[in-house]
């Protein structure tokens, strides 16, 4: 099988230059402003197959909203290749697919206040010509109903609707594009939780009638458990571990993805509450300044004198599952 | 009896009339206890803490009802009265730190002024207190900390110099309104588990408002369910989750990712939240409800057994044997 999002090498850098003042002022005294440089992304390789939806998960400033762009070709990578379909998503700098589209967090943020909802999901296609204007009420209309809204939508504006209206807005206006693959960055987060079960529904719904395949990127272990075939855990801009989603989440390798799962809030199968979390201690260390080897170490029960100082790549700890991890847990 | 709250009736005017934003809600909080009131958005949750503590503005006004904190009572308290009472006797920790902390003054001058405006302690003794309250709540090299700017400390702690804030006068009650929703996981984990001792220690009480079933069932020992305004359902948070009454706490429930098989559609609850000022007559939630019948056009009265009461014609798991509360 064939991947058809494929990473390879991913990094990603953000350098920040000092202003103006600082330099000449660092000129002055003889020493050179140094520029910052944020690790957002370093090295990630991984592959999604057609039709598979990979979630991934970590906590904020882990680097998988920006893996997310890079992959979706809306920002370019410092090192390494972002391809769909065996070709780059991005040449000269500039996204050359409609074939990967995204969907982002806060529907209130994405959708153009000033626009009216027809004409949000029209822009796209009329652009790419894959619809001509005479055909663009009834394709607007189309997209409408296939995530649950009515016709009539098109002539209203987003703040009109509520989140979950939004949201389904949003999706209407990324399938559009007749994409084969969707980019999701925290599409429920920002949902109350009825609304966001309905929401779910509707990506699943989509995502079987359309055979798409996903990137679902959540901070809700929950969530990313219900819908991905597949999961990779991200740590201080590295995949630490990655596997099929159940065996992951009943078997963690990476002492880190155990923690993850011990600290989360949840209700047991018969709904009585869990009370006993397990917090994990200390915060995550700053991505301007990645400490030596296992960026987990300071914060790890496990860690050893090696973790200190020797990088642990991504290994095989089964036929189709990786973690990065010295010493990786045993589990049955 | 710490806090007592009766028919507490909190409403906002509106270009679309009158919002029943919190529509006859009691409830008791004992000495010592963790409360959690859970809803979604526009139920009223943060409304009525806010009510309680009297933070409401116009457009909103107080309508009716009574809130009674060790018998005294803060409805229709003067205003410089109520002012020595909050921070003092009750406290609040809100969702976003970055906007409760004043991001021109340093940890110690913030937690300086709450001391100053309940009483007269020296530099010295505020300085001890703050180092104190800081490493209560779990924040490492407190004295190095007192001197710190807000941009400086990371979301989790701000959050914890709020908690500290919320905690110097040693007040009775605090109102937590959905404190580690901004949070990661790992980090609302530990502030979760802080909080737990820091109660046990402290003998307050909390009112934890949330909108996530997971997250306040890891603290309170009772549930409060609200929607639209309205209290449908209270309980021990065992018995609530396990067999709510009401089928719209059996709805939030249903509606959790983790409750359904991977990959298999969620349970959902149709519909949306009705707009507070077009609310159906009788039941709120019977335009949504799969169990609605006419009897839910009137009103439905609270039920009271035992320590659960429900708002429901039609509740659910009466007749299992294990469903009848002791």
């Amino acid at each position: 099988m064939t991947d058809f999002i494929g990473l390879t090498g991913i990094t990603r850098r953000f350098t920040s230059i000092p202003p103006l003042s600082e330099r000449v002022a660092k000129r002055l005294t003889g020493s050179r402003a140094s520029a910052t440089v944020v690790h957002a992304v370093e090295d990630v390789t991984l592959g999604i197959a057609t039709g598979e939806t990979l979630g991934l998960v970590g906590e904020s400033g882990c680097g998988k909203s920006t893996l997310g762009r890079v992959a979706a070709g809306i920002l370019p990578a410092t090192l390494g290749e972002a391809n769909i379909a065996g070709k780059p998503v991005m040449t000269r700098g500039r996204k050359n697919t409609t074939r990967i589209q995204m969907v982002f967090q806060d529907p209130f943020a994405s959708l153009n206040p000033r626009m009216r909802v027809g004409e949000i999901i029209e822009e796209g296609p009329l652009v790419h010509r894959l619809i001509t204007k005479a055909e663009a009420r009834s394709d607007v209309a189309r997209w409408l109903a296939a995530v649950g809204l009515d016709a009539a939508a098109a002539e209203r504006f987003p703040h009109q609707f509520s989140g979950g209206q939004r949201q389904r807005i949003a999706l209407a206006r990324a399938l559009a594009m007749r994409p084969d693959a969707l980019i999701c960055d925290e599409p429920v987060a920002s949902l109350d939780v009825s609304i966001q079960a309905q929401i779910i529904n509707l990506f699943l719904k989509l995502r079987r009638e359309l055979n798409l395949t996903m990137l679902f990127i959540s901070h809700d272990l929950s969530v990313v458990r219900h819908v991905s075939d597949r999961v990779a855990i991200m740590y201080l801009g590295r995949i630490v571990e990655i596997g099929p989603t159940e065996e992951i989440f009943l078997g963690p390798k990476h002492p880190y993805t155990r923690a993850l799962l011990d600290s989360a809030p949840r209700l047991a199968a018969d709904g009585a509450p869990v009370q006993d979390i397990r917090p994990i201690s200390g915060e995550l260390p700053s991505p301007l300044n990645p400490p030596p080897g296992c960026a987990f170490h300071q914060r790890c029960a496990f860690a050893q004198d090696r973790c200190r100082t020797e990088l642990p790549i991504l290994f095989p700890t089964g036929a189709v599952r990786q973690a990065a991890c010295h010493f990786p847990l045993e589990n049955p | 009896m710490l806090l007592q709250v009766r028919d507490l009736a909190t409403h906002f005017a509106t270009r679309a009339g009158t919002a029943r934003a919190v529509d006859g809600v009691s409830f008791d909080v004992h000495a010592g206890e963790i409360v959690g009131l859970v809803g979604e958005s526009g139920s009223g949750k943060s409304v009525t803490g806010y009510s309680i503590l009297g933070l409401i503005d116009p457009p909103g006004r107080i309508a009716g009802g009574s809130v009674r904190l060790d018998g005294q009572e803060l409805i229709g308290m003067p205003h410089e009265r109520l002012r020595a009472l909050r921070g003092r006797r009750i406290a609040m920790v809100f969702q976003d730190p970055m906007s409760t902390l004043n991001a021109v003054l340093r940890v110690s001058d913030q937690m300086r002024l709450a001391m100053l405006a309940h009483g007269k302690p020296t530099a010295a003794q505020m300085r001890q207190r703050s180092i104190d309250a800081l490493a209560k709540v779990g924040i490492p090299d407190p004295e190095r900390r007192l001197d710190a700017w807000p941009h400086e400390l990371s979301g989790g702690m701000r959050q914890r110099v709020a908690i500290a804030i919320a905690f110097l006068n040693r007040p009775g009650l605090v109102i937590c309104d959905e404190p580690t929703t901004a949070l990661d996981v790992s980090i609302q984990a530990q502030i979760l588990i802080e909080m737990r001792t820091l109660v046990r220690e402290e003998g307050v009480s909390l009112i934890w408002i949330s909108h996530d079933l997971a997250t306040v069932s890891v603290l309170a020992s009772r549930l409060l369910v609200m929607y639209a305004g309205r209290l449908i359902e209270e309980g021990p948070t065992d018995e609530v989750l396990r067999r709510p009454r009401h089928p719209y706490t059996q709805g939030l429930i249903d509606s959790l990712p983790s409750r359904a098989p991977p990959g298999r559609d969620l349970v959902q609850i149709p519909g949306a939240t009705p707009a507070l000022t077009a609310l159906p007559s009788g039941c709120a939630f019977r335009t949504r409800c799969t169990h609605a019948t006419g009897a839910c056009a009137v009103p439905p009265a609270q039920t009271v057994v035992g320590p659960r009461t429900w708002r429901c014609h039609h509740p659910l798991h009466m007749n299992t044997a294990a469903g009848i509360s002791a």
